[in-house]
């Protein structure tokens, strides 16, 4: 009788077991609950700003001039403005950026300087965006003689964005297995060699990838750019694309938006809203290009 | 292209240390020309570190320092003007995992060739007939001269593991160094890859280490044993496995540790 119930009851739940599992149901939902918390602010943000932009929106205020000291009208200055910052910016730090990767992630090896090169690297990804203005104020507009200039604005950019390029080119690099390189090595071939041949071929779009999200930071930074180069307001020709030249001053989206909500009075009120519209829609257009990208070329990826 | 003894690689006093500690101890061996000869021995015996050494692959870590001397076909490696990219032609290495590049088939048994040739100098004739020429030397022509701009990632783990091997083909070397180069493999594969040795014996002189003792015993005609850095017993492989002299040879042939 004794065995019969000891086999009725072998491999049933236990008081202890049914704790462990209401534990477990509890810690699942907890997690699952603060990741799916992670889209609210994002369908917040965006559905607050497209309800409060709407009466501005349209394709006119992407292409007009401000009118009435910017009070109404549109915003072409600061677009075109932001990508030159962006372009340019973004034209000197991913060069200088993917090279130094490179040096670091294939050539370096574990030595003091190369610490140090390490070390720089990550306290200079920690300076503070304000801090690389005031570099940018005494390095570019006055040593270097650029003036406020889009020059100044998009190389205190370009120092801003260069570190995370730097880390992100390495990851890329990182995740190309070590056997390929191997397999070179042992056939003779250099490391520039093997870079050319077997590295770089199979780290591009990780490597593009990362240059392309620094384009919503190099997009979105006012202060770096406050103190170099952009201005409240810069008249150009409406509707022609290289309306600046690289001396003068421009005119940015994040600039603008700070201008219209804090420093005009009686703004219409769509107008800040349409502008941070047309800045994040700016930079979600890249960063959704950035990702077509990136699955293009893993899907041409060779191994 | 061997010194008196007929020996293609010998070692004098051989030290290697990875950063305090001493993997390689006063190794001093003769391994003979064109026969295969394999290093055996229980995980961190220094078979695979002393593998590497002969092509100087080792180097590549800040922390490795290593004295003595290792003389290749006559010539002491770690001489001054021994430039690594002529001795790694010279000295070719299969490893563990089969590592083809993720290019085509012919790419990569190109790949040695166009590494060591200006770009000019190649003629697709000439590169047709080398990559005809390796992939018959190790048995593959016949299964994929139809399919030679696939991806050879793609191919099977034995077809990839002789593909390797043929990579290193065109470019003439002397030595063929082979690092458990079955681990991955099935019985089949196995025994292709060792089919495959007996076939380049004579041409190339074969160093292969490995774990399995019975594969060590089938293929190779001296065997290296070695225990935590040290040669112990290095003589021909039957006389190894049949009247070992050292009783720490006969107990790792046993299975008694390793």
């Amino acid at each position: 009788m004794a065995v019969v119930s000891l086999a009725a009851t072998r491999f049933t739940k236990t008081a202890l077991a049914a704790r462990k599992e209401r534990a477990e149901a509890v810690a699942k939902w907890a997690f699952f609950g603060m990741a799916v918390a992670m889209i609210i602010p994002l369908v917040a943000i965006i559905a607050y700003l497209l309800y409060r932009a709407a009466p501005s929106l349209s394709l006119e205020f992407l292409v007009e001039m401000p009118r009435r000291g910017m009070r109404e009208g549109g915003i072409w200055p600061a677009f075109i403005g932001t990508l030159y910052l962006v372009v340019i910016s973004l034209a000197v730090s991913a060069p200088i950026g993917v090279l130094a990767a490179i040096y670091l992630n294939e050539y370096a090896r574990d030595t003091w300087f190369n610490r140090l090169i390490n070390l720089a690297v990550i306290n200079l990804a920690g300076v503070p965006s304000i801090v690389h203005a005031l570099f940018g104020l005494g390095a570019f507009v006055y040593a270097a003689k650029f003036g406020y200039s889009i020059v100044a604005a998009s190389l205190t950019l370009a120092i801003m964005t260069l570190p995370v390029i730097i880390a992100s080119t390495r990851e890329a690099l990182a995740s190309v297995p070590m056997a390929f390189r191997e397999a070179c090595w042992n056939v003779g071939a250099t490391r520039w060699q093997t870079i050319k041949a077997v590295v770089l071929p199979n780290s591009i779009s990780g490597i593009l990838t990362g240059v392309i999200l620094q384009v919503s930071r190099a997009a979105g930074e006012t202060a770096p750019i406050m103190f170099t180069g952009a201005v409240f307001f810069k008249a150009i020709q409406p509707g022609t694309v290289f309306p600046y030249r690289l001396q003068d001053q421009c005119m940015a989206l994040s600039m603008h938006l700070y201008t219209v909500s804090t420093q005009i009075p009686n703004v219409k009120e769509s107008i800040p809203y349409a502008t941070a519209i047309v800045l994040l829609g700016t930079v979600l257009l890249v960063n959704v290009s950035a990702i077509g990208l990136r699955v293009w070329l893993r899907n041409r990826k060779r191994w | 292209m061997m010194d008196a003894h007929g020996h293609a690689i010998v070692t004098r006093g051989l030290n290697l240390w990875y950063g305090p500690f001493q993997a390689l101890i006063d190794v001093t061996a003769g391994i003979p020309h064109g026969l295969i000869t394999s290093l055996i021995g229980p995980s961190g015996c220094g078979k695979t570190t002393l593998l590497r050494c002969f092509n100087r692959v080792n180097e590549r870590f800040a922390y490795v320092r290593t004295t003595g001397a290792i003389e290749l076909l006559g010539k002491n490696i770690y001489d001054p003007d021994v430039s690594l990219i002529e001795l790694r032609k010279a000295v070719g290495m299969v490893f563990q995992r089969p590592n083809p590049l993720p290019i085509s088939v012919y790419e990569n048994v190109v790949f040695g060739l166009r590494i060591h040739s200006r770009r000019a100098s190649l003629k697709r004739a000439d590169l047709d007939a080398a990559v005809e020429q390796a992939l018959t030397e190790v048995g593959l022509w016949k299964d994929l001269k139809d399919r030679l701009q696939v991806r050879a990632t793609t191919l099977q783990l034995e077809q990839q593991q002789k593909l390797c091997i043929a990579r290193l083909l065109p470019l003439k070397p002397e030595i063929i160094l082979m690092d458990e180069p079955c681990s991955t493999l099935d019985v089949d594969g196995t025994r292709g890859i060792e089919e495959l040795m007996f076939a380049l014996k004579g041409r190339y002189t074969i160093v292969i280490v490995t774990h399995n003792m019975a594969q060590a015993r089938r293929t190779s005609d001296e065997c290296i044993f070695m225990l935590l850095g040290k040669v112990i017993e290095h003589t021909r492989t039957a006389d190894l496995f049949l009247s070992p002299k050292s009783p720490r040879t006969a107990e790792y042939i046993e299975g008694r540790y390793g």
